[in-house]
């Protein structure tokens, strides 16, 4: 190991200090040096998006952003997406409509459509579609999870309309 | 729908439901627990050094500088681990009266490199940074030697030689069939030829393969992600010369397989040694690139298909010779894969004569073994498209063909002319009930419209059959075509004190919902609900041998075998609750989550009751009731089920750029009475784009000298959500006879199904530019373009 430097980040709403390995990559810092494992690795390319986090809220590919770079911002991973003990809306809605098999593209399929549904709350299918083309599954063939983000777009947009009447 | 009859041992009604799956709350929150998420205490990383020749002599390894580096504990050799190994790897398939050319597959070789990628040695440090530095200073001299890729050229006299001392690159072959085939083609008024090939792909789990050795006491224990752990533990423990129950074998948490996880591969026995050498855990885990290099890929194969028949149609006869690519190795099934589709290679079809000739052939390119699917994807491809030629030929509709050759449902159980008994079926009600949700003449009149306005769209269908349900031992192991095993199914129901319950399966899933599925089947022989019900898999120390996951089995033999061992807990349990309310065990019934006197609904107890009886007896209980309430069961099926169904895919074709787009998908599918509805859509879908895939746009594609050039997902082309549809789903069910859930199997069809459907519905939009006949897959915008250019007479 050459040169280390030290690394001041917040994830999932905890201060983190650390010294690091300046060509750490952000989600082995995650998975390796903080033990949040539910990030995974799929492929070397950035095409996957298994390891999806959202760094100063917005979805990054984890695998392609060294860890210094996260020097100063807010990390949240799948561990940390719900608030307050309660799941986040597309947790939920992964669930009750299928939108998972084998769970490994869960983690980043959920964190980017979070960024998706935070940027576009009322999307179409071909939307959704489009929104996660950087993100693989090879169990589900994407109707269930395509299902998933509109239902809880739906959710989303019900509960604002509640709370406009 | 159509709905089911309850079976007579229906409790609370669980089966059928579509429960939300057990699975899910750790892997939305991401407490699963994959292999790489597995952190042993003293655990070491070993990163492969790997061959960049396709062919190569070995002159010299030097590891020094990879030595000296900082974290390094050890570099090995191939030499170095010679005396770790007791012998190679594994191929298990030994047909009776046939060789089949076996090369010795050491985890690391000796001498000389066949393929891209072949382990060569092995770097174990104190973390993964340090090892994959390391592993660019082993420094490898080669002496290139010639290489093959092409399985017909490898095939011709003065080919380059994977092998030298077997004398040539081909590897067995194996003829099936039964009827006279010569009469059968020369009574035919129309005989077709095609040539098909079904191009080499990729498993594509998201997760790559990863696996830790632990030294534990006086054993090892192997934590890998792996289809088939108990099978693992079997071969691995010959392997390295180690008693069975001295080596445990772990299947955690496993990121999809699709069959590339049904293996046992150089790199578990690696760890382990590793592990054994050094008294540390040694964790290997592949990156991508080494995935498309050296997990196995599947097809490969290429099909001369002949078929006959008479003017008006009739059948005569099938006639195949499949070549088979297996790369430069055999693994665990390589030379079976192939053969694997050969029950279903007439289809869903009445055949008076069938002939099947098998080849297997060494390139210098990685192994192929099983990929979802596994041969039948393969079967079904060349049948269905023959089929669709056959129509043309004769000027018929294709489904008026299908139609007039389908094994007719009062036919069932149907033995083929090449003597393979189809449990059950009903193909004119799958396309029956297609075409209600498919009006195909609408489809014909709006594709009028659209050619109008310059829109080329084109549909394609499919009316495959299957065989899943692996397998009675009879038909496949020793005693019938010559696997070295058997594959029968396991399960342990333990009902706890307090009414709860744990079922264990020999079963390994990796996705398809096991937990949830099993748990349902259990609920109703036990009276209680599946949130009471936790399901345990994939580890050697707990529940009974079992043979994993694959070949869409997890139902109709591991179900089966959760159905019958939950059945004995059942009879138990009414013994018990029969002695507890002083009644006849055969008057005790089941209703809803009482078992309760026939008759006398106040006279009841729950399973709770029971189960704390059976355990605590607050009373003296009959002399021939034992303590306890747990039961196993072993069940070997005695055929295999034919899930079958029909499909029609749309497509729209850019005829300027080539690019051909899935717009519209309806599938029909008859597994049987369905356990989880959800959980079966969800396989279709998943089965479907996989195969969408295959004939769109993936291709594992090698150079002349054996070069890998799809080693990364950039080159290797898996569908994303945006270039697939959402899906027309339904279903038939017709019940197996075969196992008493009538269940048949899931996993694969959508695979198997689909690809002939999506390459004809090309063809189909195609047809007004004179593109017939077909394009071989991938139909990459190029070869459509190119099919295209060809039609219009070469003018571009």
């Amino acid at each position: 190991m050459g040169a280390t430097v030290g690394l001041h980040v917040t994830v999932n709403g905890e201060r983190r200090e650390s010294v690091v390995d300046p060509r750490l990559l952000l989600v082995h810092y995650l998975r390796d040096e903080l033990g949040l494992t539910g990030t995974n690795v799929g492929c070397d390319t950035t095409n996957c998006g298994a390891c999806t986090v959202h760094l100063n809220g917005e979805a990054v590919k984890s695998c392609t952003v060294l860890a210094v770079q996260a020097d100063g911002a807010e990390v949240t991973t799948i561990e940390g997406l719900g608030t307050g003990g309660e799941l986040h809306p597309l947790q939920e809605t992964f669930r009750e409509e299928h939108g998972l098999q084998c769970g490994y593209c869960t983690p980043g399929m959920i964190m980017a459509a979070a960024d998706l549904l935070e940027r576009n709350p009322n999307p179409s299918e071909e939307d959704i579609r489009h929104g996660l083309e950087g993100n693989l599954c090879r169990c589900t063939g994407y109707h269930n999870i395509v299902r998933a983000v509109k239902a809880a777009a739906d959710r989303a947009g019900a509960a604002s309309r509640e709370v406009r009447a | 729908m159509s709905t089911v009859e309850s079976p007579p041992t229906k409790g609370n009604g669980w089966v059928g439901q579509a429960i939300k799956r057990k699975e899910d709350p750790r892997m939305i929150t991401g407490r699963s627990r994959y292999v790489d998420d597995i952190v042993l205490p003293g655990m070491l990383h070993a990163v492969v050094v790997r061959s960049p020749e396709a062919h190569a002599r070995i002159v010299s390894i030097d590891k020094s500088a990879a030595e000296l580096r900082d974290e390094v504990v050890a570099v090995f050799t191939g030499e170095d681990l010679a005396d770790d190994f007791a012998s190679p790897m594994a191929m298990v398939w030994d047909p009776p009266g046939v060789e089949v050319k076996t090369p010795a597959l050491w985890p690391l070789t000796r001498g000389e490199v066949k393929h891209v990628g072949e382990a060569v040695a092995v770097v174990v440090a104190n973390d993964r940074y340090a090892a994959a530095d390391a592993a660019e200073d082993v420094l490898v001299e080669y002496e290139p030697k010639p290489v093959v890729v092409d399985p017909e050229k490898a095939l011709e006299d003065g080919s380059p030689l994977v092998w030298d001392e077997f004398g040539t690159n081909r590897t067995h072959e194996w003829t099936v069939g039964g009827g006279d085939i010569d009469a059968a083609l020369s009574e035919a008024d129309t005989v077709i030829e095609r040539r098909f090939v079904q191009q080499r792909t990729a498993g594509g789990a998201i997760e790559p393969r990863g696996s830790i050795g632990e030294p534990e006491g006086e054993g090892l224990t192997l934590y890998s992600a792996t289809q088939i752990p108990h099978i693992a533990r079997f071969v691995l423990s010959g392997i390295l010369n180690l008693p069975e129950d001295k080596l445990r074998v772990v299947a955690p948490d496993v990121g999809g397989g699709f069959g590339s996880k049904l293996q046992v591969y150089p790199e578990e026995a690696l760890v382990l040694a590793l592990a054994k050498r050094l008294g540390r855990p040694v964790k290997w885990i592949e990156t991508r690139s080494e995935a498309m290099t050296t997990t196995h890929h599947g097809r490969d194969q290429i099909a001369y298909v002949t078929l006959g028949a008479r003017s008006d149609g009739t059948l005569t006869g099938c006639k195949a010779r499949i070549v088979a690519d297996f790369g430069a190795y055999q693994l665990l099934l390589t030379p079976w894969i192939p053969e694997l589709g050969f029950p279903v290679m007439g289809g869903a079809y009445k055949f008076p004569a069938i002939d099947l000739t098998f080849e297997g052939v060494f390139t210098n390119k990685f192994c192929t073994d099983a990929i979802r699917g596994a041969g039948r994807p393969e079967g079904t491809y060349w049948i269905e498209l023959s089929m669709d030629d056959l129509a043309r030929e004769l000027a018929m509709d294709p489904l008026e063909l299908r139609r007039k050759n389908f094994i007719p449902k009062d036919e069932f159980p149907f033995t083929t002319a090449h003597e393979i008994t189809y449990d059950s079926g009903d193909y004119h009600g799958t396309l029956d009930k297609l075409l209600e949700h498919f009006d195909l003449d609408g489809f014909r009149r709006e594709q009028a419209e659209l050619r109008e306005e310059g829109i080329y769209r084109g549909v394609g269908f499919s009316t495959y059959v299957e065989v899943c349900g692996l397998a009675p031992s009879r038909a496949v192991g020793p005693q019938g075509v010559g696997l070295q095993g058997a594959f029968w199914e396991s399960a342990m129901v333990r009902v706890h004190p307090t009414g709860s319950a744990t079922v264990y399966t020999g079963a390994s899933p990796h996705g398809q919902g096991h937990d949830t599925g099993f748990a349902q089947i259990a609920a109703d022989r036990l009276g209680i609900d599946p949130e009471r019900i936790e399901v345990i898999h994939g580890d050697t120390n707990q529940g009974p041998w079992g043979w994993g996951t694959y070949g869409s089995r997890t139902v109709s033999v591991g179900g089966e075998a959760v159905a019958r061992a939950a059945e004995r807990v059942q009879d138990k349990a009414k013994k018990i609750c029969a002695a507890m309310l002083e009644a006849a065990p055969e008057d005790i019934e089941l209703m809803g989550d009482q078992f309760q006197v026939r008759g006398s609904p106040d006279k009841s107890m729950s399973m709770a009751d029971i189960a704390g009886a059976a355990h605590i007896p607050p009373q003296e209980l009959p002399d021939d009731i034992e303590p306890g309430l747990e039961e196993t069961a072993f069940y070997d099926p005695e055929n295999f089920v034919f899930p079958f169904g029909a499909h029609a895919c749309v497509v729209d074709v850019d005829v300027e750029t080539g690019k051909a787009q899935v717009v519209r998908y309806v599938a029909v599918d008859d597994c049987g009475p369905a356990i989880n509805p959800k959980l079966i859509d969800g396989q279709i879908h998943g089965g479907v784009v996989h195969a969408i895939g295959q004939a769109l746009y993936e291709q594992v594609v090698y150079d002349e000298d054996g070069q890998l050039v799809t080693g990364t997902f950039v080159d290797y082309a898996m569908p994303t959500a945006a270039e697939v549809p959402s899906f027309e789903t339904d279903r038939t069910e017709t019940p197996s006879p075969v196992n008493s859930l009538g269940v048949k199997g899931v996993g694969e069809a959508g695979t198997i199904g689909a690809t002939p459907a999506i390459t004809s519905a090309v063809i189909d939009a195609l047809r007004p530019l004179g593109v017939s006949g077909q394009i071989d897959m991938p139909l990459t915008p190029m070869r459509v373009w190119e099919a295209i250019q060809e039609a219009k007479g070469g003018a571009s």
